[in-house]
């Protein structure tokens, strides 16, 4: 295939399998990302079962995977049993009445003994008496492109190429992008349902599913299983990427998926479903290249989490951010009007925070009175 | 078509706050019935419709929807009766969902939800022959969000909604009392137009004492969660404003006008 030889120093060659790497890694958080928009955008709710629920699915998962288990069953099983943690988060949420945050912090902090508990202790290798790695859902696909690109000759011009290809960051970056693609689908039909559509509303307006028929509690608890119980799947291809499940893997795990959503919203837009379903896993991608880029400019891992935290303040400020600034122009202009700033709204989840519909409604009710006091 | 029997509701009992909201209620509604309900704030007019519609359990009493005991059913499986619009504009509709979808959702009340896709191109077709009967131009803008609707259409839509399976009774709380005045009156003509273009049984909460009087062929006046009064046929046709206020402080020894009803029913 290559009488073109493009040469490339060994330095960038490991530059490329750490991109590679940054978007493997992305797409699979893309799966958390959409179980974090499942519950923060769509039922309106903060569920912080989420942080369990990656760790549940990777010790699971690992734990399975070490028994000997076929790695995709031990996935499977490990999506079952988010959707176990979901369900209790639900029934804490609906049945008991304990506020969604609590719910979701019990479940969380239940969780990590009960991880602890699967595992055995804080930490699963994936490796059979600590030594050789076990098969996980990636090795068949690193050997398929090995077979692939078996006999070409290693010392060639394009052997970097090889090194990429043959690397299990390329084949988590195929097989993650397949399992987004395939989830993104399910979920895009689902919420198309007759049941989706009840889902959703339920995000939006409790009063009025209820007088539509609909069981609120059903759909919240069902939200919560879908989510959580993709998180889990999430967390299991995780732990398998990486080859071990941690007791801590999970920590942070919500403000990951929220700066990742946000940083999707923000540069693919949602103005329709299926253009959020690309965010979703386009801004998970995104936030890993991040995070390896200021890794690479000398970033502290201990640092990270703090350096999320902040980012994910400022865009969930922004609004108020645009407000004062449009004030300031406004000020500067002597009190003209002016064409707002074009950033966009970046919390306008299921409902709203107002801070735009507040202005409208009020505008509205005064040219209300006013038509009203004409009439008389 | 719809029976109460002796309704007991009491918020917050053992509290400082305990409010006794329905102290006995009895109402007997005929099919056709088009019931207007008055009273002053805290009489327990809007108590009675959540109580029937379900939204909390009652201490006391029987409720009895077209023969159906319906007492201990839950508010979701009520709602298969029920056609509901509320006092707040923003509550009847799905904001961040489109008017089909909101039409799709209240298309299904009362039927089970599957994994059918959420709205056919059938539907479509008499979703937008039914909003052409509104007048509003909304059948052209099916696709757009409920939430950028204004409040008077968002009524005209909940009010819609809550008729798109013939309901058993269509409760109306207080509907148009968030709107403004030609709104209010539209949205009052269109409700009166529906139901009966369907021959519906209607409860209608209000404050004006005008539209009490003017609509429906029924009219009950509530205090301290009782009806006090009840006037049906020709004796209600022949009702005034006046009578009203008189009829009030005989019977229940104070004054209904409040401000807010004394400006409304000018």
């Amino acid at each position: 295939m290559c009488d073109i030889a493009i040469k490339i120093p060994k330095g960038e060659k490991k530059m490329l399998n750490i991109v590679t790497g940054a978007v493997a890694l992305g797409l699979l958080w893309g799966i958390v990302t959409l179980g974090v928009y499942l519950t923060f955008r769509i039922l309106d709710m903060a569920d912080m079962s989420c942080e369990g629920s990656i760790t549940l699915g990777g010790a699971t998962a690992a734990v399975l995977i070490t028994c000997g288990f076929n790695p995709w069953i031990a996935t499977l099983i490990a999506m079952c049993a988010g959707f176990c943690a979901g369900l209790v988060t639900g029934v804490l949420h609906t049945k008991l009445k304990i506020p969604i945050l609590l719910s979701g912090i019990l479940t969380m902090t239940a969780l990590y003994s009960i991880n602890l508990r699967i595992m055995g202790r804080a930490n699963v290798p994936l490796s059979s008496n600590g030594s050789k790695a076990v098969d996980t859902v990636f090795t068949p696909l690193v050997n398929m492109f090995k077979n692939m690109v078996g006999d070409y000759d290693k010392n060639s011009g394009m052997s970097w190429l090889y090194d990429v290809i043959t690397n299990k960051n390329f084949a988590a970056l195929i097989l993650g992008l397949i399992v987004v693609a395939i989830v993104s689908v399910i979920i895009y039909w689902f919420f198309g349902t007759e049941l989706g559509s009840a889902i959703r509303a339920t995000g939006n307006n409790h009063k009025m599913v209820r007088a539509q028929g609909i069981h609120t509690s059903t759909m919240i608890i069902l939200g919560l299983v879908i989510s959580n119980g993709l998180i889990a799947l999430a967390g299991a291809l995780i732990a398998q990427y990486q080859a071990f499940a941690d007791v801590q893997m999970g920590i942070g795990s919500i403000v990951i998926g929220l700066a990742s959503l946000i940083i999707g919203e923000v540069i693919i837009g949602t103005k329709s479903f299926h253009r959020v379903l690309i965010a979703l896993p386009v801004g998970a991608v995104i936030y890993r290249m991040i995070i390896a880029l200021v890794m690479n400019a000398g970033m502290e891992a201990n640092d990270l989490k703090l350096f999320t935290s902040i980012t994910v303040t400022f865009c969930l400020s922004l609004p108020l951010i645009k407000k004062g600034i449009n004030k300031l122009i406004k000020k500067r202009n002597g009190g003209e009007p002016t064409k707002p700033i074009g950033l966009e709204p970046v919390f306008n989840g299921a409902k709203p925070v107002d801070y735009d519909g507040e202005n409208e409604a009020h505008e509205d009710i005064t040219e209300e009175f006013a038509e009203a006091k004409e009439e008389e | 078509m719809l029976k109460l029997e002796n309704i007991h509701k009491t918020f917050n009992a053992g509290t400082i706050n305990e409010k006794k909201a329905l102290n006995g209620v009895n109402l007997e509604l005929d099919k056709g019935d088009f019931v207007t309900v008055i009273g002053g704030n805290g009489a327990g007019k809007s108590t009675m419709l959540n109580a029937l519609a379900g939204v909390f359990r009652i201490d006391n009493g029987r409720i009895e929807i077209d023969g159906q005991d319906v007492t201990k059913q839950v508010e979701h499986k009520r709602a298969a009766f029920l056609g509901r619009v509320f006092q707040d504009p923003m509550m009847g509709t799905a904001a961040n969902m489109s008017i089909e979808e909101n039409l799709a959702l209240a298309y299904r009340r009362g039927k089970r939800r599957g994994l059918r896709w959420h709205i056919s191109d059938e539907e479509r077709k008499l979703y937008k022959e039914t909003l052409k009967t509104l007048d509003l131009g909304l059948e052209d803008r099916m696709t757009s969000k409920v939430g950028l609707l204004s409040g008077g259409q968002r009524q005209a839509l909940t009010l819609l909604m809550a008729t798109l399976q013939k309901p058993k009774i269509l409760l109306l709380d207080e509907h148009t009392a968030a709107l403004d005045p030609k709104t209010a009156a539209k949205v009052l003509a269109l409700s009166q137009k529906i139901i009966d273009e369907n021959n519906l049984t209607a409860l209608m909460v209000t404050h004006n004492m005008k539209d009490a009087i003017t609509y429906g062929n029924r009219l009950i006046m509530m205090n301290n969660g009782q009806i006090i009064f009840d006037a049906k046929g020709e004796e209600k046709k022949n009702l005034t404003v006046n009578q009203l206020l008189q009829k009030f402080s005989e019977i229940s020894g104070a004054e209904l006008a409040n401000d807010r009803m004394l400006f409304s029913s000018t």
